[in-house]
């Protein structure tokens, strides 16, 4: 398969829209999902650790 | 007799958790490799199409987005199963991590499906069989997260959204066939989305391709989130809080 | 056998009878068919030949919808007052009285519906044939909307969130009856056979009524933990 040029690329075509709107929107989650995981994890390192200083001022 | 793994090891939270750590990036790895062949294959090797122009290469996306979707339904109600038999806390916990990630592979599959046929028959929601199960294997997604959201005591949701899950499993093939067969009734010949038997050989290579870089993601980010529903749900416990990265 | 069979009759009459008392709540959900069924007409217009095409697909989801409305009904007032703890621990498997109760909550929110479903079909201009349908329909599919239903109320019992809940988890599941049923009454518009239809929907009975109080049953007993 080889494209004429970087444009014709792009306009896939004319079918643009649908092609790299299905691609990008699926970049997106592909990313978007990890970075959540990440702030998830953060948050609850964070929770760990409020709750052991909690415990050893308390004990 | 020192080779032998003991898998049942692993069966608990404190012992899974490194080893899932150690694994996961391997599969993110792999899912990058692969995922970077099948776009290779996708807008590289595989031909125009006939019909559809440069429409049908959604199909790369689409068709392994459903089949991750229906398979990470199976694998995540075959987890919860485990648990209800077994009372292992971390199938359950393997449950909840699937479950998310085999929602966003059903929207996914929903999303192109939609951008396919606006090109291809006019209209951004077909509802043909495989869309429209897909729609409702979406909302059994859904219904397991909400469950599981809304019961407040662990144990209780575990159990109760793996009833759910189980009920589902055995309900998928039974709604599937049903909305094929009214599929039929209503629209006489197929709409369907599938390609017909002539496919080309790259696009099932680059649809197979597609398919295992989103399984190795799929494991890659459900065995992230497992260690982050670990940590929260363990909080309390010594090997939680005795973790390196839970030092101040 | 027998002494099974005369606990889950008298289950059935306790259920029955309290439903009698409280009138209002049959009331509501046989209202709020009719009143779903009449409200379809006036956001489309009184077309006969579109109402006659789409009486099938409404007067079904109707019925669904009533239905769902009423699995709140179906096992909370046990569970508030310990009755469903009691039912539990009895010497009778669980299962047994969730059969009952399911039987009692047909009784009383589903077969009405099948009564009152002709005089809405009249509404939608449906011939005498296919009204015999929709009624035959409706008499196999209910049963089967509050059977799954039961595995939905059982799950969420005492859960925030309620009726919004029981009705994510349980439309879905329901898509199959839905087909079917419907299916059935526009075969017969069409001038086809309801056969194939309805054995579907009946197929869907059986498994509904084998494994439904058993799902049920198990979401009563993860309550009750």
């Amino acid at each position: 398969m080889s494209w004429g040029s970087a444009s014709e690329f792009f306009a896939m075509g004319g079918y643009g829209f649908y092609v790299w709107g299905s691609f990008i929107v699926t970049a997106i989650c592909l990313a978007v999902e990890p970075a959540l995981l990440a702030l998830r994890r953060k948050n609850a390192l964070e929770k760990i650790r409020l709750e052991k200083a909690t415990n050893e001022t308390a004990a | 007799m020192n080779g032998v793994i003991h898998w049942f090891r692993y069966a608990s939270p404190q012992s899974f958790y490194p080893l899932a750590g150690r694994v996961a990036p391997w599969f993110g790895a792999l899912a990058a490799v692969s995922g970077a062949a099948g776009l290779w294959i996708a807008f590289f090797v595989a031909p125009t199409d006939a019909q559809q122009g440069e429409a049908y290469r959604i199909i790369f996306i689409h068709v392994p987005a459903s089949w991750m979707s229906m398979f990470l339904y199976v694998v995540m109600a075959g987890w919860a199963g485990i648990g209800l038999a077994l009372n292992t806390r971390l199938s359950a916990m393997m449950a909840h991590a699937i479950a998310p990630t085999g929602a966003m592979f059903a929207f996914l599959s929903l999303w192109t499906g939609a951008l396919w046929g606006r090109p291809t028959w006019g209209t951004y929601w077909v509802w043909d069989a495989r869309l429209t199960s897909e729609l409702v294997l979406f909302f059994l997604y859904l219904g397991y997260m909400a469950l599981n959201a809304a019961i407040d005591d662990p144990r209780r949701a575990d159990r109760a959204a793996a009833v759910l899950a189980l009920v589902g499993v055995v309900n998928v093939p039974i709604i599937y066939f049903s909305v094929q067969w009214w599929n039929t009734l209503h629209q006489g010949a197929s709409v369907s989305l599938t390609r017909s038997p002539t496919m080309a050989a790259t696009m099932l290579a680059g649809m197979l391709v597609m398919a295992f870089a989103f399984w190795m993601y799929a494991i890659a980010v459900v065995l992230v989130r497992v260690r982050a529903i670990m940590l929260e749900r363990e909080a309390h416990t010594d090997w939680a809080r005795e973790l390196r990265e839970a030092a101040a | 056998m027998s002494a099974l069979g005369a606990a889950v009759a008298g289950l059935v009459r306790r259920d029955l009878l309290l439903a009698a008392r409280r009138k209002s709540e049959p009331l509501f959900t046989l209202g709020f068919f009719v009143l779903v069924a009449s409200l379809f007409p006036l956001g489309m217009g009184p077309e006969a030949e579109l109402l006659r095409r789409i009486a099938p697909g409404v007067l079904w989801v109707a019925a669904l919808l009533a239905a769902m409305l009423s699995l709140g009904r179906m096992f909370a007032a046990d569970y508030e007052d310990g009755t469903l703890e009691q039912l539990a621990l009895a010497p009778v498997p669980l299962v047994a009285p969730v059969a009952a109760k399911v039987a009692a909550h047909w009784l009383v929110s589903g077969l009405p519906l099948v009564l009152v479903s002709p005089l809405l079909a009249l509404q939608y201009g449906l011939p005498a044939d296919a009204i015999a349908v929709l009624m035959i329909s409706l008499l196999a599919g209910t049963p089967i909307l509050s059977l799954v239903g039961a595995i939905g109320a059982a799950l969420t019992l005492g859960v925030r969130g309620g009726g919004v809940l029981v009705a994510l988890l349980v439309l879905p599941l329901y898509v199959p009856a839905l087909v079917f049923g419907a299916g059935a009454v526009d075969a017969r518009l069409a001038g086809l056979s309801p056969a194939a239809n309805l054995s579907l929907l009946g197929a869907c009975l059986a498994l509904a009524a084998v494994f439904a109080p058993l799902a049920a049953a198990a979401g009563i007993r993860i309550a009750l933990e």
